[in-house]
Formats: structure tokens, C-alpha cells, sequence
């Protein structure tokens, strides 16, 4: 019985799935064992507290009505950052390195904003546009690397500099004159006789579905979160269940084999990353377009978004499912972070743990390596053949 | 324009140094990707000795004492990438992400959390350095400093190190093919662990050199602002040969530099381009450039390959 309960437990333990679920879940241990450190470090007497208080992040509210609104507030961040780390691990799975996303989502972000603030137009062309900008960014990567092969990483961290002083440079003609800040986009820029002013644009807003009755009010949950997890589940089918899916991953695979079997490896490459691209764009509308935040014109640094979700990417396994845990997680201890007592503590603490998560992701391949190397030491066949 | 040509020579000694940190890694085959997180940690090691010391310190101390601490902590920090790249060949971009995205928080944690601690009323992220900044400055009253200089001596101990030492020589073909090299009896572990400090070193040096450039505060909730990546854009431009960076490194620093001061030369303002404009232009060029010699890159062939000693 004994020996029969030991070979059960090593095999469960060679079962893909179930590494990558342990492993993620040591990222996030170390992670915060950082992040505990820290803060003893800071301040040893309300360092336990402090990291409980990030970790409940919402609950920390006692009445359940606000409980609810901030949750709404982390669900609303939550669908870009899963944008985001769909765009990178569906790159990754071909076998490129999304760092662009950033660039694509900042291009997203442009096009969205603009078509309602600039041009009136409502959410549903605003989020088209996005689309198409976010995947024209990841394209121009796509084609460089097919036909100049120039590593996508580098084309990506050009590009996004360059769509960040583009994008600044774009929204500085709908920018609120007494802010840094692009205006609302429930407003749009009138301009009557060379005179600028605003007009009510209410069609901007990505509609709320009726969710703000469960979530106490909150004004900006709604269609978002719900479209980026069905997308999330839309791109699982995608990659394993079609056609293209496998020919992409086998490109990723090996490509050279891939192109020895007919398959189009140039046109594939260009294809995921313009999809990786639209991804990331779509991502920028599902936040920009509730209204939750503008855009400040005078950002010097892309937005951490889409870096954070190569964060969640390589959290959540690598797999679409997993990403809608991994950036929940991430955006969760990053508001739980606003929960410290900033006399003591900085925010940006939560930042640093999730920084240290992904840091410790780049384990994970030696850590599964080690894993099956081991289970073969002790004479598991199975494991051993798995691997 | 005075100030064009100080505030050119001052962006560009900070593009060269970490540009050449950039060069060092990637020819020992590590693609160092969190240079701008290293040049955040930098800077903070070199910022805190700067605010740390008594107003009356001896200026040459001063200097020493904070160009010391940004080399060791920039190092420090840089064995991040060396330890998972090398030896746990850990994703080399993943990690420099990583450590790009933890160089701003955690330099923004560690400010504030003395900050508060000296007094819980001021929760920045500042660190102020009025006097020590003043140590650096070659003629009062200029911004010309001893980074410049320093900068030309770093330069040329480049060159001389990569192409006519034992070391630079063996370092590069640990980039070019790790097995070949590892063959002739050259530890592959060895050279990418001092490609990867030597980049932590002269990333952390890049760093102070920026957070003193004209300015005697720092705001760590910035960061860098991109120059750890303009800095990869002056190495690939540069073609990763320590004297074409250094051009590089003056062109995009010029760039650079006119973004901040273009307004004072009539033809410029009569152009009427944003200054969003000069911002851009290092990146696109840099683009261009790799799409024009891409196909036969002068980039080292094993860069980003973790060595392994089993495959040929």
C-alpha cells in the first residue's frame, strides 16, 4: 500500500501540468519571502501585517459593498495586464520573444483614445482601431524578423520607444489644456472656428453589462473583464485545438522543420506577431476605454503593463488558462500594495515582489530539468519516459 | 550653443560607458538586457555615498568614494543575470526584464524607506546631493566633469582589453562558439561571469554619471528613462567595436541633447518638430541600421545561448 501510494505520488509529479502549477507557486513563495525580508528590514514590528495587508488587498475593507468596488478595480486592471500576457506567451510559443508588447499596447492605447477623444468615434471602432495599430506594431517586428533577421527583441524595445514619443506626441493635440493628462474619454474635442472645446461623447465607454450591480456601483467593471478572459480561452482553442495553432507551435518548435514540411514559416512568424500585437492593443482599449485612467503626455518610460505581462505569462505556465490566474495575482498584490501604511512602508513594495516573481520564472526550465532528473534517479520509469 | 556641446558630451560619455558595459556581455555571449536596471542601482549606490557625506568631505573622496560604490553595486546587481544566465541558463531576456522592472522598484523601496525613516513626513523617492555633485565639475560654473575624461580612458582600455589581451581575445570567442572555446581548454564560466560584472561595472559607473548630469537630485520612481535602452541602440549602432560605439554613442547623445535644448537655435524652433522628434530619431536610426546589415550582423553568433558543455 505504501509502496503503491510512493510510485503514485512520483508519477503525479511528471505530469506536466502539475510541475508547472508547484513550480509557479515556488515563484510566487520566493517572491514574497523577498518582499518579507524587505519589509522586516524596514521595519521588523509591522512587517507580518504588512504582508498580510498586501495579500488581501480588497478584503482589508470590512464592509463587503466596498470589499466589492475594489475588487472591481483590480478586475478592471486585471483584463489589460491579461492582454498582455496572452500577447507574450502566444509569441512565446512560436518561439519569439514579445518584448514589443509594451510598444503594441502603448500603440493601442494611442489609437484608442484618439479615435474618441480626437474623433468622437464610439467604443466599438475605437477598440477595432486598436487592434489594427497594436497588430501593425507587432507586424513591422514580424516582418523584420522574417525577412532582415533582425531579433525581435531588439526591433521590440526600438519600437517601443518609438510608439511611446509617437503616441505622447499624438494625444498632445487632445491633451486637457490644464493637465498633463489627455481629456476624458466620455468627452470629445469640438474645435469651432479654430477654437478648441469638449462635447459630451458618452458612447466611449465600453458598456457595463449590468456588472456595476455586483460590484457595488463601480463605474468602470463591465464588458472588459469578461472579453479578455473569452479571448483567453479563444486563444487555448486557438494554439492547441486548429490547424494554424499547431503549424505556429511547430514552427516555434524547430523552424527549419517546420519549413521542410511545407508550412510557411516566413508568412507564420509575420502572422503571430501581428496577432501578439493585437493582442496587447486590444489590452490598452480594455483599460483606457472604461475611463478608469488617461493618458499622461509627458511620460518619459513605457508603461510597465506590458512588461508585467511577460510577468504573467511565464506565472501562469505559459498557458492561457493559467495567465488569468497569474495576472490576477499580479495585479492583486499590486493594488494590495496601496494597502500599506505609506508612513512605514512604500508602496512600490508590491512592484518589487512581482519583479522578484518573474526574476525567479527564469528558474523554472532548470527547475523541471532538475525535477526529471531526479524522479529518473529514483528508478520512476514512467517519469523517465515522459521526460 | 555651449550647452548643446556640454550637454551632447555629457549624454554621450553615459551612452559609451554603458554602451561598452553592453559590449562586454554580449561579447562573452550573455545579452545583458536590464542595463537599465544596473544603471539604476548604480546610480543609487553612487547617490547615497554622494548624500551621505558630510558637506566639508574632501571633493577627490567624494569622487572616489561614490564612482567606487556605483561600480560595486552595479556589479552586485549585474550577478542577477550572471548567476541565472549562466549557471541556471535561465531566459537571458526574461531576466533582464526582470531586473529592469525590480531596478525602479527597488531603488524606489529603498529610497523611501530612508526617507521616511529619517522623517515619516517625507515619503519620496529623492535623493539630494548639492555639494558632493559640485566635486565632479572640472571649472565651476560648467557642466564639463571628470566623467568625461574618465569616459575617453574607459574607451580606450576597451579597445586595448577586447582586442589585445589574452583576455578580451578569449572573451570573444566564448560569444562567438562557447564550445570551440571551452576546447582549447578556456573556462566558458569564467569569461561570461566577467563579461557580465565588467557590464554591472560600467552600467553602475553609467548610472551616477547620468543622475549627476546637470542636476543635483534624483527622483528613483524614474528610473533611468530609457538610457539603458538607448544605450543597447548605441551598441548595435556602434556594431559592437568600442570605437564605432563611441561615435555612436556621440550622435545619439547629440540627439539627445537637442531634444533638451533645441529651442535655443532659431532654425530648429523654425522647423517647428516636437521635441518628441529628436527623442525618436536614435531609435529609428538604430532600426534602420539593423535592417540594412542584419543579414550579415556583426553580433556575436552564441549571444543569448546558454552554454551548454554537452552540445557541439
Amino acid at each position: 500500500m505504501t509502496a503503491g501510494n510512493k510510485k503514485k505520488k512520483t508519477s503525479f509529479l511528471s505530469i506536466p501540468a502539475v510541475q508547472t502549477v508547484i513550480a509557479s507557486l515556488l515563484c510566487i513563495l520566493a517572491g514574497l519571502l523577498i518582499g518579507f525580508i524587505v519589509l522586516l528590514i524596514i521595519n521588523p514590528g509591522h512587517a507580518w501585517t504588512a504582508l498580510t495587508d498586501i495579500l488581501k488587498n480588497f478584503w482589508n475593507y470590512n464592509k463587503p459593498a466596498t470589499q466589492m468596488k475594489n475588487l472591481a478595480n483590480t478586475l478592471v486592471k486585471t483584463a489589460p495586464l491579461l492582454m498582455c500576457s496572452l500577447s507574450v506567451l502566444f509569441s512565446y510559443k512560436v518561439g519569439l520573444f514579445n518584448i514589443g508588447a509594451a510598444g503594441q499596447y502603448v500603440a493601442g492605447a494611442g489609437a484608442c483614445i484618439f479615435c474618441t477623444v480626437g474623433l468622437g468615434w464610439g467604443w466599438f471602432p475605437a477598440l477595432l482601431a486598436s487592434i489594427v495599430f497594436g497588430a501593425l506594431i507587432g507586424a513591422i517586428s514580424g516582418v523584420l524578423k522574417a525577412y532582415r533577421n533582425v531579433n525581435e527583441v531588439i526591433s521590440g524595445i526600438m519600437l517601443n520607444w518609438i510608439c511611446l514619443y509617437l503616441v505622447n506626441t499624438l494625444l498632445s493635440g487632445v491633451k486637457n489644456p490644464t493637465s498633463p493628462y489627455t481629456y476624458s474619454i466620455s468627452l470629445k474635442v469640438v474645435t469651432t472656428d479654430g477654437v478648441q472645446s469638449t462635447a459630451a461623447n458618452p458612447g466611449a465607454t465600453l458598456p457595463q453589462l449590468g456588472l456595476q450591480g455586483l460590484f457595488s456601483n463601480n463605474k468602470y467593471i463591465g464588458l472588459a473583464i469578461i472579453l479578455a478572459v473569452v479571448i483567453s480561452v479563444g486563444i487555448w482553442v486557438l494554439l492547441t485545438k486548429t490547424k494554424l495553432g499547431y503549424e505556429l507551435r511547430a514552427t516555434g518548435l524547430n523552424k527549419n522543420a517546420a519549413k521542410y514540411c511545407g508550412m510557411r514559416d516566413r508568412a507564420n512568424i509575420i502572422l503571430t506577431m501581428a496577432i501578439s500585437g493585437a493582442l496587447a492593443g486590444i489590452g490598452a482599449s480594455l483599460l483606457y476605454l472604461t475611463g478608469y485612467e488617461e493618458w499622461s503626455v509627458t511620460q518619459a518610460s513605457v508603461p510597465a503593463m506590458g512588461f508585467n505581462g511577460i510577468a504573467a505569462a511565464f506565472l501562469g505556465g505559459l498557458h492561457p488558462i493559467g495567465a488569468i490566474f497569474s495576472s490576477y495575482f499580479i495585479q492583486h498584490i499590486t493594488d494590495g500594495g496601496a494597502q500599506l501604511n505609506k508612513q512605514i512602508y512604500p508602496s512600490e513594495i508590491s512592484n518589487m515582489i512581482s519583479s522578484m516573481i518573474i526574476y525567479f520564472c527564469g528558474f523554472v526550465l532548470f527547475f523541471r530539468l532538475t525535477l526529471m532528473k531526479r524522479l529518473r534517479g529514483r528508478g520512476d520509469r514512467k517519469g523517465g519516459i515522459k521526460a | 550653443m555651449i550647452l548643446l556641446i556640454q550637454y551632447t558630451i555629457i549624454f554621450a560619455s553615459v551612452l559609451l560607458l554603458v554602451a561598452l558595459g553592453g559590449c562586454f556581455s554580449e561579447h562573452s555571449g550573455v545579452i545583458n538586457i536590464g542595463l537599465e536596471g544596473i544603471m539604476v542601482f548604480g546610480a543609487l549606490g553612487g547617490a547615497l555615498v554622494m548624500s551621505s557625506m558630510p558637506d566639508g568631505s574632501a571633493g577627490f573622496l567624494v569622487v572616489v568614494l561614490s564612482i567606487l560604490a556605483s561600480i560595486f553595486v552595479g556589479m552586485l546587481y549585474s550577478m542577477l543575470l550572471g548567476v541565472a544566465a549562466i549557471h541556471f541558463k535561465a531566459d537571458q531576456t526574461l531576466i533582464g526584464t526582470a531586473m529592469n522592472l525590480l531596478g525602479t522598484a527597488g531603488a524606489t523601496v529603498i529610497v523611501k524607506a530612508l526617507n521616511t525613516a529619517a522623517n515619516p513626513d517625507n515619503p519620496s523617492a529623492t535623493l539630494q546631493y548639492v555639494n558632493a555633485r559640485k566635486s565632479f565639475l572640472i571649472a565651476q560654473g560648467t557642466e564639463f566633469n571628470w566623467f568625461m575624461p574618465l569616459a575617453l580612458i574607459i574607451l580606450l582600455l576597451a579597445w586595448f582589453v577586447l582586442y589585445k589581451t589574452r583576455f578580451g581575445l578569449r572573451l570573444q570567442s566564448c560569444g562567438e562558439h562557447p564550445q570551440a572555446a571551452a576546447s582549447v581548454g578556456i573556462s566558458v564560466f569564467k569569461m561570461r561571469y566577467s563579461g557580465v560584472l565588467i557590464s554591472g561595472a560600467l552600467g553602475g559607473l553609467g548610472g551616477l554619471v547620468y543622475i549627476t548630469a546637470g542636476v543635483s537630485e534624483w527622483k528613483f520612481d524614474n528610473g533611468v528613462a530609457g538610457f539603458g535602452f538607448l544605450a543597447l541602440a548605441v551598441m548595435i549602432f556602434g556594431a559592437w567595436k568600442p570605437f564605432r560605439i563611441a561615435l555612436a554613442a556621440l550622435l545619439f547623445g547629440f540627439f539627445r541633447a537637442l531634444s533638451n535644448v533645441y529651442t535655443g537655435f532659431d532654425l530648429l524652433k523654425q522647423l517647428n518638430l516636437p521635441s518628441t522628434v529628436y527623442n525618436m530619431l536614435p531609435y529609428i536610426i538604430s532600426l534602420i541600421v539593423l535592417i540594412i546589415f542584419s543579414k550579415n550582423s556583426a553580433a556575436p553568433k552564441a549571444e543569448g545561448i546558454p552554454y551548454d558543455p554537452g552540445s557541439r
